[in-house]
């Protein structure tokens, strides 16, 4: 069967935008900049940490799929939620949690946000709203559409941002979910973060209908392709979903196109893509890079940005530090928290 | 000082691989992320990525070696500024953090005690019933408006309650079970919801992660298999997870068991399937008033609890005590019948047939003991061991199947301990090992019967 053609832009419901979207301020830049390399950063080191045996189990990258979380988190408010599944070690750094915590997870340390019971898949934070981390795939399309039923029932303003990628796409409870959100207007942003793999699957080998932005049609769900490797086109476009469900339209889908640089986990051998293809979006479409340039173009010195990056790797170098020296849960833990 | 980057695991088993090709040459600049290099194991070829930028100074293992030691240095990378003679400055490999699967960083080793074996778990102990005033009026209600009371009460008592699922508001439940919430609290909190069990049960462990306390009706717990995923994975599983941070208080009610000509899709007990998981509360109640009681507890408990009805006791009648505020503690069981010869141990519908076996058994000179354990996780082994102490037999009685059910369960407690009171082997009346027949003397075969708890007494009791 021959590869479909990837869909295109304006095959999306919403063909409201063509052009380049808004440009951000400098301090927008910078912050973006800076919180997409955190992520980077962090990864790069948790790859490392794994290497050495470190980190247990199963440990999923995010490198490449930054602009995502960093732009939608932009265009949040306080005690907005955020729910994701198994990659989630940007999120929980894009909404400003502790790396020494999610490191110290990581790595299994009594430090660790989870107390190192629950490993890189499973870590929360209430005080950051962030429901996490969940192992199986789909189940955190029903729970984030459960935290925008918990804002509609108290009105509270808030907002549900429900990630998923687009192997969960396929879950049999997202549509199940879609259903009901529609049904009763509650008011969840679908994020589908779009890499093309679902672990070693193309999105064409799986997939019937490739453009998820439609995939709410059916439920009259509104729905967007976003250029996922460009941070304002997502916060442009998570303000305009936010907005959106904060009228108590509904939910909306965002489709964000993006890309994992890595395997899908540390195991992966990647035989199912070509090395040319990671390097061609790497060189073309890096999330980083093409902030670092508009900081560039825009006369920011080459010296704010090493000082951008010396404090990231600070923090990172840091939390790797702190998650290789942080003690184990002591062993009475294993007992704990089983019941409240 | 340079860099060294080290030889990676491609898993937590690697221990060695083959250095197979080196993509980058000594000398040149190296970006964090630029593929420097490919390893090989036998089951797959993995790329090395540079977590560090600056100038590749030296290749230490030459492409093409063989079983090259997880965390051997392969090369250093200068930083910016360094050149080729800061190379003798790399730190030699022993002083390289290292950490092999099995081996945790040795600071981190020598501040935790490695413990020899699990501590052992924590005690539950279970709290009496509350005490009936003398003089208290005593309602006569079927269970189904017993559950229903429950619910209007702890609804009226806590605005973060609400009820969802199918048929429960309109329609006024499919078993009648919510009739009249509708009309009282309206349709914020009395929910209906599409035919999506699997969508709603996380919708509602979503909502409770937030902190409000759904009740979750499932129109029966056959149709629950299709949500039992996020029942266990998420419901009973995340305050574990979070270190305690976020947990779920949250009730899964609905009919449970065989119900009449039916057939095996719609006739199941789920009592063992859900009493294995820790995490979960899981109550199954014989009596109005232990309905009405232990469904309140079970709306306030902070954690997610299964609570069990039956189908075919809805419309039974009992004595409900008029009371304010009646909660009957979880995790209790109950003497029901008092006797010295032989336990008869039961809980829901199977409470129809151990007491009717009581009867039975007492023409014949058998005083039986007959305890209902409302409550299946916690289980009260307390109360059934000072019981076995004092008669030396036991019998379990259950609709579920007897292979890894919970007469099995209660039979290795007994075991356990109070093995040299027994005078006989514990004996287990279950539904028998086959899928649920429709026609109506096959069920009936396939069901636990009065005759064969009083059969299994009287071979405990050698009679």
């Amino acid at each position: 069967m021959a590869a479909p053609k990837k869909a295109a832009a304006s095959t999306s419901q919403d063909k409201s935008d063509g052009g380049s979207p808004p440009e951000f301020t400098r301090e927008q830049e910078l912050k973006a900049l800076r919180d997409m390399l955190l992520i980077r950063r962090f990864e790069e080191k948790a790859g490392q940490l794994y290497g050495m045996g470190a980190i247990g189990g199963f440990c999923h990258l995010y490198i490449g799929q930054e602009a995502v979380v960093v732009g939608m988190q932009m265009a949040l408010k306080e005690g907005d939620q955020v729910i994701t599944g198994y990659r989630d070690h940007g999120h929980m750094l894009a909404t400003g949690m502790d790396a020494n915590g999610v490191m110290a997870e990581l790595t299994g340390r009594r430090g660790g946000y989870s107390k190192g019971k629950g490993g890189s898949m499973h870590m929360f934070s209430k005080e950051k709203h962030f429901y996490g981390g969940h192992g199986i795939v789909g189940a955190q399309v029903s729970l984030g559409t459960g935290l925008a039923f918990a804002n509609h029932y108290r009105g509270n303003g808030n907002v549900s941002v429900t990630y998923f990628g687009d192997g969960a796409a396929n879950q049999g409870q997202v549509y199940e979910s879609f259903n009901m959100a529609e049904l009763w207007k509650l008011p969840v942003i679908y994020v589908i973060e779009n890499n093309r793999y679902a672990m070693g699957t193309s999105v064409s080998r799986a997939s019937a209908q490739q453009d998820f932005s439609k995939r709410g049609v059916s439920f009259n769900i509104p729905g967007k392709q976003v250029d996922g490797m460009d941070v304002r086109a997502v916060k442009a476009a998570g303000e305009e979903a936010a907005a959106w469900c904060r009228a108590g339209k509904g939910p909306y889908i965002l489709e964000m196109q993006t890309y994992r640089y890595r395997g899908h986990s540390m195991s992966d051998p990647a035989k199912y893509r070509t090395r040319e293809e990671v390097e061609k979006v790497r060189h073309d479409q890096d999330p980083i890079e093409q902030v670092r340039n508009r900081l560039l173009a825009a006369k920011v010195s080459e010296q704010d940005l090493k000082a951008i990056d010396a404090e990231v790797r600070d923090i990172v170098n840091a939390s790797a530090d702190f998650a290789q020296h942080d003690p184990e849960p002591d062993a009475a833990e294993l007992w704990t928290d089983v019941y409240r | 000082m340079p860099i060294q980057v080290l030889m990676p695991a491609l898993s937590p088993t690697m221990e060695k691989g083959n250095l197979a090709k080196w993509l980058k040459k000594e000398g040149e600049t190296i970006k964090s992320g630029d593929v420097i290099a490919e390893i090989e194991t036998d089951k797959a070829t993995m790329e090395v990525e540079a977590t560090d930028e600056g100038t590749l100074g030296k290749i230490l293992i030459p492409e093409g070696t063989a079983d090259v030691a997880v965390n051997t240095p392969i090369a250093t990378i200068l930083a910016d500024g360094e050149s080729a003679a800061d190379l003798a400055k790399a730190p030699a490999p022993a002083k390289q953090e290292k950490a092999a699967e099995s081996a945790p960083p040795a600071a981190a080793k020598a501040e935790v005690p490695q413990p020899k074996a699990a501590p052992s778990a924590p005690q539950a102990v279970a709290e009496p019933d509350p005490e009936v005033p003398a003089g208290t009026e005593m309602v006569t209600q079927t269970i189904r408006e017993a559950l229903r009371d429950a619910m209007a009460e702890e609804m009226r008592r806590d605005p973060d309650v609400f009820v969802m699922g199918e048929e429960v508001a309109e329609y006024q439940g499919a078993y009648k079970v919510t009739q009249g919430l509708l009309q009282e609290f309206g349709a914020r909190r009395v929910i209906d919801t599409p035919i999506t069990e699997h969508g709603f049960a996380g919708v509602g462990v979503g909502a409770a992660m937030t902190g409000l306390k759904p009740i979750v009706e499932f129109m029966t717990f056959n149709f629950a298999m299709q949500a039992i995923d996020q029942i266990i994975n998420s419901a009973a599983k995340t305050l574990y997870m979070s270190g305690g941070q976020m947990g779920c208080s949250i009730v899964f009610r609905g009919p449970n068991g065989a119900a009449a000509r039916v057939a095996a899709q719609h006739s199941q007990d789920y009592s063992a399937w859900y009493s294995h998981i820790p995490g979960l509360k899981v109550i199954a109640p014989y009596s109005a008033a232990d309905a009405k009681g232990l469904l309140k507890a079970a709306i306030r408990d902070p954690n997610p609890v299964i609570f069990l009805e039956n189908e075919v006791l809805y419309g039974h009648t009992g004595e409900v005590p008029k009371l304010d505020d009646y909660v009957i503690p979880i995790g209790k069981a109950r003497i029901v019948r008092s006797g010295s010869h032989v336990t008869i141990i039961s809980w829901s519908n199977g409470m129809t047939y151990a007491l009717k076996a009581a009867d039975e058994l007492a023409k014949d000179g058998i005083e039986a003991e007959v305890i209902d354990l409302r409550t299946l996780r916690p289980m009260d082994t307390e109360t059934i061991i000072n019981s076995v102490k004092k008669t030396g037999r036991a019998v379990t009685v259950e609709e579920g199947w007897a292979q890894s059910g919970v007469g099995a369960e209660i039979a290795a407690r007994i075991m356990e301990n109070a093995f040299d009171y027994l005078d006989a082997p514990v004996a287990r009346v279950a539904g028998k090992d086959v899928p649920m027949p429709y026609a109506a003397n096959l069920e009936k075969l396939a069901l636990p019967s009065a005759a064969e708890v009083v059969e299994a007494a009287k071979a405990v009791c050698y009679r």
